[in-house]
């Protein structure tokens, strides 16, 4: 065959190509060591100097179209490959991706956290005591004796007598108090376990379980509290209106809190202080800012508190003439409430999952104070 | 405690308004709960006249009037009361007007056809009294279409808590007091009028024990009537929340409330003997004025005669000798009796009463005297008769409580400057007595004062909290330093890696019910088991997490979960102490059916391994070294569950399938598996406080993964053979993975083939053949002694 025929009919045989296992065939045959365009090749060397001028360029020129034909038709049929195998693949990207369980941190601890991060901007540690505690630190040391009325107000749950000889809690059988265990009433034991064990100066809060034989709408026999104690030398009623107001700013992370302190009377705080915090009423729910008095808000009884009496810092063994300082306490479970909108104490402790993922928070919501204590729902 | 506004004026003179007493209330510490104001329920009601009545066409009971209200056309009022009449004036409700007993508002309607523009008002209906036979006639100079409640003089009634240290404040009088030296008035303290007696005392009063009544004050009053009291006494004890009963009764009531002294009237006629202050028989019996019989012992102290005892001291009279309509001669009692006394003597009975709530805190030693007087002059004014001279046994404490103040602790302790001429008129306000040299003597009535820092209070709150400015705490000078203990991080990092593995955070009771505990732990176990528990669901201190967590598992499950991941961190209750613990359940599905994996896949043992790893690699536990052994308790599968340990005796987490067991007792049907991890045992990092981390570089050659499969009894734990595998060639082996467990085909009975990728890291220079081998061998080897060979 001549090389134009050859040229006509590698260009219609290329074109006609439907895989690339028929491209591969088709360099063979053209291109390959027996193929015909080699074998034309091959008949230049036969030729006189005139012919070969004449003839060696249509070879030429007839290889490489056919070497570029079948790179492109190639190329064309790889595409087309490519298209058929994407569109084979084709995935109904709306189906559901596997779930990844999405954890929960309990708004009590949340709080806690938020409390720890807030006082320990002020220098306060956080301490810990039992919660199964005998009477001389729940009640006596801290000027409850035995016939005390006080006593009266705290609904408390009691071992029976031979628990507390048994128990590993040291049995105390001091002035005014039984050796009778219970279920601490209050976080203030802590204030007596840490001064007794560290000494003065203090800042601590204390946070933690307590308990009380009460259960209703608004109580359950079970809460938490977070305790306040400062011992040093010239703390005074200023120092707790700052510390009260300065820590309530910072978790609710309003400017506009506003305290209101009125005389009360706790026995292990002289004078005794609670403290009120101005409401408002919006979307039938109570929101803490403002003052108590303007027309359409209320105050809200929140925080107890007082200078430490003296008793409980001489009980402690610290000389009251040389360290004063002042406690306060607040439910834990209550701050959570007012700052996140919860209306029902109860369901703190059911265990709901729907509950505790709709309130709960996330594991990266870690407070810190530069990204802010608070978490925003 | 309530009273009226009215009342508190008897003591106080002011001009001071409702919103302005109970600002002052709440700045003085006598915290105002409530404000009700009878005007508001009586809106709508006004003083009318009747201008005509003629009998109802359609209805023999009913009256049709006609009522002047002074303005505008008279109204017609369709009226059932026999006492209506024309001429009469009464009180009229209005359409819109709400009637205070039953809540109903008043509407313009036809009865029986006849149209009516309001409701003639009984005195019931208007919750002023009992009497309900007839309309309220008022008298002839009433003026027509006043406001009812005006003209009534219905006064706003405040709702104050008293707090224990101020008994004082458990009477208007000493309320008044408080309120005056905060500047609210002027203080109108009530005169007592000394009575003489006319005959001597036909009784003999008596206090046989000294140490629980030390006073026992008394006279007779004879021939007294005892009907109702008059019209402003039952007003000022109606708005404190006391039904007026008869005078005598209500005259020792107004005493309580009025001047915060309790006392009690005999029947003289139902006494025999002398009257006794004295110790109570053990198992003597009374049956009090509640109805109620109590059981007395020796402890107590009683009033008591020859024929039983009548009253328990400062709690509760006796109902036999009480006054009753018929009564013609009282013996009046005022006593003091110990506080102590009182508190215990009503713990022990469960009783409460008004009276024990003020002799249990303490009333007024120095108003015996008085107290009987002013009590003589109310009966002899109201109910007559003739008094008897006083018989006083023994005699109330009188050693008053001396301070020695100085007027610098006001601010150093109250931090805020009041000046000395300021703080001795505040103490003499309040009744206290200062010297030139501030030796400050505190009435007895002033239970509560024992030192300066009470004195500090009394100027303070009188002063006003209100004026006290903040001032800031001082910052520690020098690097903020870390607040939280190592344990407290520790605690927040495992919760929030728990958070991060998809477990939700809950918190159960620290109480359990005793059925819970025996179902996870034995007797002996859990010592802590309350004596009062609130209920039997919440008894036990728990010695474990679990039942809490399984009961919330059951609620969930119940609700329709189909998959529950909660963990809880708190404390289990043991002989020695209490354990900080953390404990997780996966109950149910850990994977829901899908399109994806087909049917849900229930969770495994395995998922609680992998979780418990991780939890104890957050909280900074040396997880490498830890052992995998059994013995992790009878709430676990015994099959698949394991200890993770640091020695034999050293269990820091067990983790595994709950038991079925266990599961049957907590009425759950669906597997659950368990992670609990002893916080506290997990040994506290070492190295603590250096931030630099040892020096690394990663390795400039590329690791080599060889394979090995090995035959060995199917006994033995893959853990065996990994320890073992790791342990061949330690500078080498950076990695061994078990990554096919087989049995069948081609492996003998009782044997498994275990296939372990192990990953060798070269250091210096590339491995050559001859290396490659020789750790291979030392591999074999080391496997050999746990009876594992390499598979041909």
């Amino acid at each position: 065959m001549d090389t134009a025929a050859i040229g006509s009919e590698a260009r219609s045989s290329i074109g006609a190509a439907q895989s690339l296992d028929e491209i591969e065939k088709l360099r063979v045959a053209y291109l390959g060591k027996q193929g015909s365009i080699s074998a034309l090749l091959k008949t230049l060397g036969g030729m006189t100097p005139d012919e070969r001028k004449e003839e060696g360029p249509k070879i030429h020129a007839l290889r490489e179209e056919v070497t570029a034909a079948l790179g492109a038709r190639k190329a064309e049929l790889e595409q087309a490959e490519l298209e058929q195998r994407l569109a084979a693949e084709t995935l109904d990207l709306s189906l559901p991706a596997p779930e990844t369980p999405k954890g929960s941190i309990h708004p009590v601890s949340q709080v806690m956290d938020e409390l720890a991060e807030i006082f320990a901007d002020m220098g306060f540690a956080v301490a810990t005591g039992p919660e199964i505690e005998d009477d001389w630190h729940n009640f006596a040391a801290l000027n409850m004796p035995e016939s005390h009325p006080a006593r009266a107000m705290h609904d408390t749950f009691y071992f029976p007598q031979a628990a507390g000889e048994t128990g590993a809690n040291e049995a105390l059988d001091r002035a005014g108090s039984s050796a009778r265990m219970l279920l601490r009433t209050h976080t203030s034991p802590v204030q007596v376990r840490t001064m007794k064990a560290q000494g003065a100066p203090i800042r601590i809060i204390a946070p933690g379980r307590v308990y009380r034989s009460d259960s209703d709408a608004t109580h359950t026999p079970m809460f938490h509290q977070v305790e306040g104690l400062v011992i040093d030398k010239g703390i005074h009623l200023g120092h707790l209106k700052w510390t009260l107001e300065t820590f309530l700013k910072a978790f609710f992370e309003r400017e506009d809190i506003v305290l209101r302190l009125r005389p009360s009377y706790f026995p292990f705080t002289e004078p005794s202080v609670e403290a009120d915090v101005g409401f408002a009423i919006e979307n039938g729910r109570r929101v803490l800012g403002g003052s108590g008095d303007e027309p359409g808000h209320g105050w809200m009884e929140l925080l107890g508190s007082g200078m430490v009496n003296r008793r409980v810092i001489e009980m402690s063994g610290l000389d009251p003439d040389e360290w004063q300082g002042f406690a306060f306490g607040v439910g834990v479970d209550r701050l959570a409430m007012l700052k996140y909108g919860m209306d029902d104490l109860r369901a703190f402790f059911d265990g709901d999952v729907r509950w505790l993922r709709h309130y709960g928070f996330s594991p990266f919501d870690q407070p810190t104070l530069s990204a802010g204590v608070g978490a925003r729902a | 405690m309530k009273f009226s506004l009215e009342w508190l004026k008897y003591f106080l003179e002011t001009e001071a308004s409702v919103a302005e007493v109970s600002a002052a209330l709440n700045r003085v510490g006598l915290e105002v709960e409530g404000i009700e104001d009878p005007a508001d329920r009586l809106a709508g009601f006004t003083v009318a006249e009747v201008l005509t009545a003629r009998p109802h066409p359609d209805a023999d009971k009913l009256q049709v009037l006609t009522v002047s209200t002074g303005n505008g056309d008279a109204l017609q009022v369709v009226c059932g009361a026999p006492n209506a009449r024309a001429g009469m004036k009464g009180v009229l409700g209005l359409p819109g007007a709400k009637v205070p007993a039953n809540g109903l508002e008043l509407r313009k309607s036809a009865i029986r056809g006849v149209e009516s523009n309001g409701m003639m008002c009984s005195t019931r209906e208007l919750e002023l009294g009992d009497d309900h036979a007839g309309i309220i006639e008022l008298p002839d100079d009433a003026p027509v279409g006043a406001s009812f409640a005006e003209y009534h003089g219905s006064s706003p009634v405040f709702d104050v808590a008293i707090t224990p240290n101020r008994p004082d404040c458990m009477g208007v009088e000493g309320i008044a007091r408080d309120l005056a030296a905060a500047g609210l008035g002027t203080f109108k303290p009530f005169a007592a009028e000394a009575v003489a007696g006319t005959f001597a005392c036909p009784i003999e009063i008596r206090t046989d024990d000294p140490e629980g009544c030390p006073a026992f004050y008394g006279r007779v009053v004879r021939g007294v009537t005892n009907g109702s009291s008059p019209e402003w006494m039952q007003q000022r004890l109606i708005a404190a929340g006391q039904r007026p009963i008869s005078a005598l009764v209500d005259i020792t009531n107004y005493m309580m409330l009025a001047f915060g002294r309790p006392a009690h009237a005999y029947d003289l006629a139902k006494l025999n003997g002398a009257v006794v202050a004295r110790r109570a028989k053990d198992g003597e019996q009374v049956l009090a004025l509640n109805e109620k019989t109590y059981t007395l012992d020796s402890e107590m102290t009683v009033i008591a005669d020859d024929s039983g005892v009548h009253d328990i001291a400062g709690i509760m009279g006796g109902e036999h000798s009480g006054v009753y309509e018929k009564t013609t001669d009282v013996l009046l009692e005022i006593a003091y009796f110990d506080p102590e006394r009182i508190g215990q003597t009503g713990r022990k009975l469960g009783l409460a009463s008004d009276a024990r709530t003020r002799f249990e805190r303490g009333v007024d030693p120095a108003f015996l005297d008085d107290g009987l007087e002013i009590l003589t002059a109310l009966i002899l004014r109201i109910c007559g008769g003739e008094a008897s001279e006083v018989v006083r046994a023994g005699s109330p404490p009188s050693e008053p409580t001396v301070v020695a103040y100085d007027p610098a602790l006001a601010e150093k302790l109250g931090g805020v400057a009041i000046s000395e001429d300021e703080q001795r008129a505040t103490l003499a306000a309040l009744d206290f007595e200062v010297t030139a040299d501030w030796q400050v003597t505190a009435p007895l009535r002033r239970h509560d004062i024992e030192g300066p820092a009470d004195i500090v209070e009394e100027v303070v709150r009188i002063h006003g909290l209100d004026n006290i400015e903040s001032v800031a705490l001082p910052r520690t000078d020098g690097v903020a330093r870390p607040t939280a203990t190592s344990e407290q991080v520790m605690e927040r990092r495992v919760r929030r890696a728990a958070a991060a593995a998809g477990l939700n955070e809950a918190v159960t009771w620290s109480f359990i019910s005793e059925k819970e505990a025996a179902a996870v732990a034995p007797r002996d176990h859990w010592p802590w088991v309350l004596e009062n528990p609130i209920s039997e669901d919440l008894k036990v201190m728990r010695p474990s997490l679990l039942p809490g967590l399984l009961s919330a598992v059951q609620r969930n499950l119940d609700r329709g979960a189909q998959s529950v991941r909660l963990f809880e961190i708190g404390r289990r209750y043991l002989a020695d102490g209490e354990h900080p613990t953390l404990v997780c359940v996966l109950a149910g599905e850990r994977a829901a059916r899908s399109w994806q994996g087909g049917k849900a896949q229930d969770f495994d043992a395995y998922d609680a391994k992998a979780i418990c790893l991780e939890l104890l690699e957050a909280a900074g536990a040396p997880v490498g070294n830890l052992m995998v052994m059994g013995e992790a308790g009878d709430v676990y599968h015994p099959g698949q569950s394991a200890t993770l340990r640091l020695g034999p005796k050293k269990q820091i987490a067990s983790f595994g399938m709950i038991h079925p067991a266990t599961l049957k007792a907590f009425d759950i049907d669906v597997p659950v598996a368990a992670v609990g991890i002893h916080l506290d045992a997990i040994p506290a990092k070492k190295g603590g406080g250096a931030f630099a981390r040892t020096a690394y570089a990663p390795p400039a050659l590329q690791s080599v993964v060889r394979d090995f499969a090995f035959l060995l009894d199917a006994g033995v734990p893959a853990g065996d053979l990994l320890r073992a595998v790791n342990g061949a060639d330690k500078t080498n082996i950076v990695d061994a993975r078990v990554f096919d467990d087989f049995r069948g085909t081609g492996v003998p009975e009782g044997k498994k083939s275990l296939a372990i990728e192990v990953t060798l890291q070269p250091r210096e220079e590339s491995y050559k053949e001859a290396d490659l081998k020789a750790i291979s061998d030392a591999i074999v080897a080391s496997a050999a002694k746990v009876g594992a060979e390499l598979r041909g």
